[in-house]
C-alpha cells in the first residue's frame, strides 16, 4: 500500500494552513496534551511567541540571522540531468546549503531567539538524526545559551558525526537508553526533563509535534522555507507554481514549511514517509508528546516503535497539522522504503553532485517512482524541499554501498 | 453551593469519610499485571491499611513517570499486560473493601473511546480514574463518558499551577485533588519537596475535597511530613521499586504498614 488518499483536487485553500483554530486545533487535531506541570509553560510559550511574531523588531532580528548567519535565502536548483532522465522539471529546494546542513535551522534560530526574550538561560532540544540538536548546539553557542540535547542510544551509535559536533560546540548530549532508544525516547525523555526546569529552560521542539503552540510555532518559522519557494518559482516557471511541492514527513516540519508557501495554491501536495514510520499514512487517532494526532500503534493502544534507515523519520507519528491535511485531502502522504531512500540518495550524487541526507532522500525516491508509474506525468513541474545534505550519513551508506 | 458529600461519587465519600475521622490517607500504585499474581498486591495493600488502591495501566510513552515506574510498565508489558487482561484480572478480585482508582494516558482511553473505556472499568469494579497528560482544558471529552459511567476523573493540581486554574481543577476533579508534589516526574526523592506544602494550602484555600500528596513520597517519615499538610499521600514508585527487585505482597504488606502507622502517629 502506497497512497492511503488518492491524490484529490485541493479543496478551497481558505484559511488553510493559518492561525490554528481555537484551543490550538488543527480540525480535530493538535491540543495542549500536556501534564498539569507543563501547562503553565506551554502558555508562556504561545503567549511569548504571539507577541514576537507581531513585533517587527523580533521578525526583523530574526531575519536578519537568518541571512547573515544561517546563509539564506536558500537556492532553488534545477536538477537538468535527472529531470532529462525522469521526463518531468525537478528544482530543488537547498535547505542542505544552510548553516548546519539543514532545515533546522531555521526553526531553532527562532525558538533561541524567543528563549532570549522570555530570560530563559538554557535550550533542552530532542534529536533524532542530530541535525535539530546541531542546530540546537549551534544557535546556543550564537546566543550565549546553555544546550541539553536528548538523543537515543541507538542514533548516537548510527550519528556519530553529529553528536561530535554537538559537543564540539558546547552542548550537553545525554544519551536516552528507554524504549527503543529512538526519537520517540529521546522527545519523551526531554518532556520529562523540561517538567522539572521550566523556570530557567526553553524546550525547543525540533518539528511540527508537541504541545500547542509547537505545531504552530514551528510551522511558522519554517514556512520561510516555503515563501521563498514561491517567489523563486513564480521567477523561474512559467506556470509560476509547481505542479507538485514535495518533501519528506518524520514529524513533518520542512514539509509544513514548504507546504504553507503553497497551501493556497493549486500545487498538489505530496508528504513522504518512510516505510516504517508513516504516522499520517497509517497511524490512527491518539495522543503522544502534549498533542492529538495520528500515531503508529498495536490492537492494545501501544505506540509502535517505527524503523527507518533515516533516524530523523524513525518517528511513529505526524504533527497534527499533517493528519489534518490529510483528511481534508489537501495534502496527500505517500512511502518509500530504506533501499527506494538509499538509491535516490546515489542517483542525486551521481547526476547532480548532491549527497542529500537520507531523509530528503525519501521525497527524491518517491519523485522517481512517481515519475516512473505515471503519478507525476510527464512534462510536470515539481519542487522539493532537500531538508538536510548527507555528509551525516556517510557511515550508513558506506556499509551499504 | 451544593453539598459536596451529597454529589460526591463513591470513591469520594469513601475518601470524605475516612478522612472525616481523622485518618491520614493512604493510597500505594501497582502497576498492572506486573507480575503473574500481581492481584494478590491489591490485597497486601488492602490488608496494609489501604484506603485506596491506585492501579496503573502501562503505557508504551509514559512521559511523566520517572525510571521507576517506566521500568515497572515496560516490565508488565514485556509480560503481554493490557488494559483488557488488567481489567479481567479485576473482575476476578473480590471486594478489597476500598476503592479501585486506575491511572493510565490518555492514548490508552481514546484508542477505545472514552466511553467504551469508562464503561469497561465500571465492569472491572473500578471507581476512579487518573490521566496525567489530561489537563482540566482537554478533559471535557472524558469528563461526560467519566460521569455516565459512574468513573470519578481525578485530576492533578501543581507547584505551576496558577490559581484560577486552581480552582477549576479543584472543582471539576472528582475522587480527590491530586496534588503533584514537585515539578518533576514520578520517582522517589531523598526528602518531600517544599513546594508540597504550598500548593497543598492553595488547594485547600479552594476546596474542600480530600487533597491527596504525591510523587516522591517514599518513606514513613515524608508520609508523616506530608499529613501535615494533605488529607493522605499516593505512594507509587517506592512500592514498584520493591517489587522490581523482587519483594511480594507480604513484604509489601510489612512496608506499607509502617506508612500507615506513620500516618496514624501523625493524628494523635
Amino acid at each position: 500500500m502506497r497512497d492511503v488518499l488518492p491524490g484529490r483536487e485541493p479543496v478551497p485553500p481558505d484559511g488553510t494552513m493559518g492561525v490554528p483554530q481555537a484551543r490550538g486545533r488543527f480540525g480535530e487535531y493538535g491540543g495542549r496534551y500536556a501534564p498539569e506541570s507543563l501547562v503553565e509553560a506551554c502558555r508562556e510559550v504561545d503567549e511569548a511567541f504571539r507577541a514576537a511574531w507581531a513585533d517587527p523588531g523580533f521578525r526583523g532580528a530574526l531575519a536578519r540571522l537568518l541571512a547573515v548567519y544561517a546563509g539564506r535565502p536558500t537556492p532553488l536548483t534545477p536538477a537538468h540531468r535527472l529531470s532529462e532522465a525522469l521526463g518531468v522539471r525537478l528544482y530543488l529546494k537547498r535547505e542542505d546549503l544552510t548553516h548546519t546542513g539543514s532545515h533546522k535551522i531555521n526553526n531553532v534560530l527562532g525558538q533561541a531567539l524567543l528563549a532570549t526574550r522570555m530570560g530563559r538561560r538554557r535550550l533542552i532540544a530532542e534529536t533524532g538524526a542530530g541535525q535539530h540538536g546541531v542546530a540546537t548546539a549551534t544557535a546556543a553557542a550564537l546566543l550565549g545559551l546553555e544546550a541539553t540535547v536528548f538523543m537515543g542510544e541507538r542514533d548516537i551509535e548510527r550519528q556519530a558525526l553529529n553528536v561530535f559536533r554537538m559537543r564540539m560546540l558546547g552542548a550537553e548530549v545525554v544519551p536516552v537508553t528507554a524504549g527503543s532508544r529512538t526519537l520517540k525516547d529521546a522527545t519523551s525523555e526531554a518532556m520529562r526533563h523540561w517538567v522539572g526546569a521550566t523556570g530557567d529552560s526553553h524546550y525547543c521542539i525540533g518539528s511540527v509535534v508537541g504541545p500547542d503552540p509547537y505545531p504552530w510555532m514551528v510551522r511558522e518559522f519554517q514556512r520561510v522555507i516555503g515563501d521563498e519557494a514561491r517567489g523563486q518559482c513564480a521567477a523561474e516557471l512559467r506556470t509560476g507554481v509547481p505542479d507538485h511541492v514535495v518533501a519528506c514527513v518524520g514529524g513533518g516540519s520542512n514539509a509544513a514549511g514548504t507546504f504553507a508557501g503553497f497551501a493556497d495554491t493549486p500545487a498538489r501536495l505530496v508528504g513522504v514517509e518512510a516505510e516504517g514510520g508513516a504516522g499520517a499514512a497509517r497511524g490512527r487517532l491518539g495522543v503522544m508528546h502534549g498533542c492529538r494526532s495520528l500515531f503508529l500503534q498495536d490492537d492494545d493502544g501501544q505506540i509502535i516503535q517505527a524503523h527507518s534507515i533515516a533516524a530523523g523519520l524513525d518517528y511513529p507519528g505526524v504533527g497534527p497539522e499533517h493528519a489534518h491535511l490529510r483528511d481534508l485531502g489537501r495534502a496527500r502522504y505517500v512511502t518509500v522504503t530504506d533501499d527506494e531512500a538509499v538509491g535516490a540518495a546515489v542517483r542525486l550524487a551521481r547526476t547532480e553532485g548532491i549527497v542529500p541526507a537520507l531523509e530528503s532522500a525519501h521525497a527524491l525516491a518517491w519523485v522517481i517512482r512517481a515519475a516512473g508509474d505515471g503519478d507525476l506525468p510527464a512534462g510536470s513541474t515539481v519542487l522539493m524541499t532537500l531538508s538536510g545534505r548527507g555528509d551525516k550519513d556517510a557511515s550508513t551508506l558506506k556499509e551499504l554501498l | 453551593m451544593t453539598n459536596p458529600t451529597l454529589a460526591a461519587g463513591a470513591v469520594e465519600r469513601h475518601l470524605r469519610a475516612r478522612r472525616d475521622t481523622g485518618r491520614g490517607l493512604l493510597m500505594p500504585y501497582v502497576t498492572g499485571g506486573i507480575t503473574p499474581g500481581w492481584t494478590d498486591y491489591l490485597r497486601a495493600f488492602a490488608a496494609a491499611g489501604a484506603d485506596a488502591i491506585e492501579v496503573g495501566l502501562p503505557f508504551s510513552d509514559p512521559t511523566l513517570d520517572g525510571v521507576t515506574i517506566q521500568r515497572a510498565g515496560d516490565t508488565a508489558l514485556a509480560r503481554g499486560a493490557s488494559t483488557r487482561r488488567i481489567l479481567a484480572d479485576l473482575s476476578g478480585v473480590p471486594d478489597l473493601g476500598v476503592p479501585l482508582v486506575a491511572s493510565t494516558y490518555y492514548n490508552l482511553v481514546l484508542h477505545d473511546g472514552p466511553e467504551a473505556f469508562c464503561a469497561a472499568l465500571r465492569r472491572a469494579g473500578v471507581g476512579g480514574l487518573i490521566v496525567p497528560d489530561l489537563p482540566v482544558h482537554e478533559a471535557d471529552e472524558l469528563t461526560g463518558a467519566a460521569a455516565a459511567a459512574g468513573i470519578e476523573l481525578v485530576l492533578l493540581a501543581s507547584p505551576a499551577t496558577p490559581r484560577p486554574r486552581l480552582a477549576e481543577i479543584s472543582r471539576r476533579s472528582r475522587g480527590f485533588v491530586y496534588a503533584v508534589s514537585l515539578m518533576g516526574t514520578t520517582g522517589e526523592r531523598a526528602a518531600l519537596a517544599a513546594s508540597a506544602a504550598e500548593l497543598t494550602e492553595r488547594i485547600r484555600h479552594v476546596t474542600d475535597r480530600p487533597v491527596l500528596l504525591g510523587f516522591g513520597i517514599s518513606t514513613p517519615d515524608q508520609a508523616r511530613e506530608a499529613r501535615r499538610h494533605a488529607d493522605g499521600v499516593v505512594v507509587g514508585a517506592a512500592v514498584m521499586r520493591r517489587v522490581l527487585d523482587g519483594a511480594g505482597p507480604d513484604d509489601l504488606r510489612a512496608f506499607l504498614a509502617t506508612l500507615r502507622q506513620a500516618l496514624d502517629q501523625e493524628c494523635d
